[in-house]
């Protein structure tokens, strides 16, 4: 018996320098990999998404179903909220119908390693873009659909009133998020010795902190807002003034596939220009006999910019039609009329102060 | 026409059983090192195409997130490495005081379910019952949820006699923390052990020569304690001094707190694994042959020593192997910590992989961290199982 456990563990480590080996041996194999011209191997591999959504008849896209406004499992088992619309919106250039996807809810912890592995089209789950994970998970992010920042909440009762008197206290936080370094990084920096407890699910995190194991959590403002809005008393409860980062929220697509990037990113960009020319899901069809050339071009009526992206040429009127302008989606989901009452602020048009601009549709 | 090979051989070698035999365990290897290949190969194939570097590198970089508990020095400013290795002495001390308390819980309650008292007897059969057939994950949900959280928030806290605290923040009870004698009664400690062991090996010289095995386990701690409160007179200024948990701000400060996360995960497994062990310890008892227990008493041997001589040490060689496969599974059922939010090794391993994006590296890392664990287990185990054994001659 011991040397049955000698033999293994001389198999263990064989297996470990074998681990080893591989790695060292195949580190320097992918940096050449970015300098052969245009996309070679990749595009064998991934390039045809788009083909291939087509031909299974339905778009594949990761979402969130625990954050209410945003991607919500709602009680009759569909889905809605803002990340939800813009698969909708995706459905809509690709096939002339927003129905045409299939939802995956992901936790946070699994949803890169869906992407990669391609059991997603497309993930949609109010993740924040950062460098880290733009360059090292396969993955690309396309473009900001929220621009969001962290916030800490705490009960109006606890006498908090600013992360520098957070000392010495727990904090709830959700596994695998940037929330969980960004709150890491800024108690560091104002020098505050707290105690993180980590859950795996949001569902969990929440819990925990109305449960009183912790005297504050953590997450995107507009997560804590959303959550807020299903707690069994949201007047109890305050978010603290400082805003402890960026958190610009959009979609990410696999490394590897130019046009379907593409498609993705046009899509974001038509509902910012749907909103700048004014263009509704009501008012669109009025549209149809304009003589503006920029929206007879977005609208198909001139030029082949559908065909361009490999769609047709109706694309974006069947994004505003069927889905709406992002101003619709937002306050469909997010605005003041829903439980949630989020303000546009930096989610504005750049005509009126905020940060959504699209490039010309031309 | 025939050639002479064939007229030496009477059976041609495809229908010769020699040759089968060692032809069917070459064809095995190769089919299993074949579809290892296979699989190996085709992971490092799709992920350059996806431009998805594989190495450990990313063990060096800065880890960059906190950690709730941790036994050794550990900041945001950590490398991933040291993330890791927290987690893997996490999961350690959270197996290791599993295996002892689960050991002695399972010792207690597998000799109750033996016992002549009608009550004793079906307590202890209802507590193996009722817990071993509770999924583990459902029950560390249960008591993490249900049990821990549920406790009196921190500024209600349940206070009892010590002062002991409990809260759904964690356990607060007094603890010694070195005072100003300490760095010469350390010594004095040392010292007592190494006396506890000459005691321990000079007893059973004395049992070996004699027949008669005094109480080893009894004496050598004795002997320890002995030293240690004599040190304790001798050694000038306070060796330890007691720190009380009080109430400050939103934690308590002084004395030893202990997380609920910890706890609902060395509660579940403690409770779990002992149903088994219960099982495995009754087992081996009632294996001891009747004829055994008759003989001891009618030696005149008092119903004690009944059992520590004759019974237990026959029923040791009975128990050990299977005892050792339940370590194992606790060992590796620790990792359903992450469940009560408790930082083992799966947990921090899963965050890294989050926010390095590195799977196969991280998941190929948590395997092997496993199986050194159970290796090094078993290994243990065997060598003792090995010792033990009922020498033939």
């Amino acid at each position: 018996m011991v040397r049955k456990s000698f033999i293994m563990l001389a198999l263990l480590l064989v297996l470990a320098l074998t681990l080893a080996a591989c790695g060292q041996a195949t580190t320097p194999a992918p940096a050449p990999a970015p300098e052969q011209p245009a996309v070679s191997e990749p595009a064998q591999v991934a390039g045809n998404t788009l083909a291939t959504i087509k031909a299974r008849g339905k778009l594949i896209c990761g979402v969130n179903q625990a954050v209410p406004g945003f991607g919500f499992l709602q009680s009759d088992g569909s889905f809605a909220g803002f990340d939800i619309d813009f698969c909708k919106a995706l459905s809509a250039a690709i096939f002339g119908d927003p129905n045409m996807v299939e939802y995956r809810p992901l936790t946070a912890s699994e949803r890169f390693t869906t992407l990669q592995a391609g059991e997603i089209d497309v993930l949609i789950r109010n993740t924040t873009w950062t460098l880290t994970r733009d360059t090292e998970l396969g993955g690309n992010f396309v473009h900001t659909t929220f621009y969001d920042g962290q916030g800490i909440q705490v009960p109006v009762d606890s006498g908090i009133n600013s992360i520098t008197e957070l000392g010495g206290t727990a904090i709830c936080v959700q596994q695998g998020t940037t929330t969980e370094l960004n709150l890491a990084d800024q108690m560091a920096a104002v020098g505050v010795q707290y105690t993180p407890v980590v859950f795996e699910t949001a569902d969990e995190t929440v819990n925990a902190y109305l449960e009183g194991r912790c005297d504050a959590w953590t997450t995107d403002m507009s997560g804590i807002v959303a959550r807020q809005s299903i707690f069994p008393d949201p007047t109890a409860h305050k978010i603290l003034p400082e805003v402890l980062s960026k958190e610009p929220l959009g979609p990410m697509v696999r490394h590897g596939d130019d046009q379907w990037f593409d498609i993705v990113q046009w899509t974001v960009f038509a509902t910012f220009q749907a909103e700048e020319f004014g263009i509704t899901s009501q008012n669109i069809d009025t549209f149809m006999s304009t003589e503006n050339p920029n929206i007879r071009q977005m609208l198909g009526l001139e030029g082949e910019m559908g065909v361009k992206l490999g769609l047709s040429n109706d694309w974006a009127y069947n994004i505003v039609k069927l889905v709406g302008n992002y101003a619709e989606i937002f306050n469909r989901n997010l605005g003041p009329d829903t439980p949630l009452g989020l303000a546009r602020g930096l989610n504005a048009s750049w005509v009126d102060g905020g940060l959504l601009y699209a490039p010309p549709i031309r | 026409m025939t050639t002479t090979s064939s007229e030496q051989h009477a059976v041609p070698f495809w229908r010769d059983e020699r040759y089968l035999q060692v032809l069917a365990q070459i064809l095995v290897v190769a089919i299993i090192a074949g579809t290892l290949y296979y699989l190996a190969n085709n992971l490092v194939t799709a992920l350059a195409a996806q431009n998805i570097p594989i190495g450990f590198d990313f063990l060096r970089l800065t880890a960059g997130f906190d950690i709730g508990e941790s036994s050794i020095a550990y900041s945001r400013a950590s490398t991933n490495a040291q993330a890791l290795l927290v987690g893997v002495l996490n999961t350690l001390r959270v197996s290791f005081l599993g295996i002892i308390f689960s050991t002695i819980l399972g010792a207690i309650v597998g000799v109750a379910r033996l016992s002549n008292n009608w009550l004793v007897n079906k307590l202890a059969g209802i507590y193996v019952e009722i817990l071993r057939n509770i999924p583990l994950l459902v029950f560390l949900i249960f008591l993490y949820s249900a049990a821990f959280v549920k406790l009196p928030r921190i500024t209600e806290a349940l206070e009892l006699p010590g002062p002991i605290y409990l809260t759904n923040r964690g356990f607060f009870v007094p603890w010694a923390e070195p005072g100003d004698g300490w760095s010469t009664y350390r010594w004095v400690l040392w010292v007592g052990l190494l006396v506890a062991i000459v005691v321990a090996w000079v007893l059973r010289r004395q049992g070996q020569r004699t027949g008669r095995m005094p109480l080893i386990l009894l004496w050598a701690p004795l002997a320890f304690v002995v030293v240690a409160l004599l040190g304790w007179f001798i050694v000038p200024g306070q060796p330890l001094v007691s720190s009380i948990p009080v109430l400050e701000g939103r934690n308590f400060t002084g004395g030893n707190g202990l997380t609920p996360e910890f706890m609902a995960v060395l509660l579940g497994l403690v409770v779990y694994t002992s149903a088994f062990i219960a099982e495995v310890v009754r087992a081996g008892i009632q294996a001891v042959s009747k004829g055994q227990r008759e003989a001891a008493t009618a030696l005149g041997l008092s119903g004690f020593q009944t059992l520590r001589l004759v019974i237990l040490p026959q029923a040791q060689r009975v128990i050990i192997p299977p005892l050792t496969s339940q370590y194992l599974n606790l060992t590796k059922n620790s990792s359903l910590a992450v469940a009560a939010g408790y930082p083992d090794v799966y947990a921090i391993g899963r965050t890294i992989q989050n926010q390095s994006g590195r799977s196969i590296e991280i998941i190929a890392l948590m395997m092997i961290v496993y199986l050194a664990f159970s290796l090094g287990t078993s290994l243990f185990m065997n060598w003792y199982n090995k010792r033990i054994r009922l020498v033939e001659r």
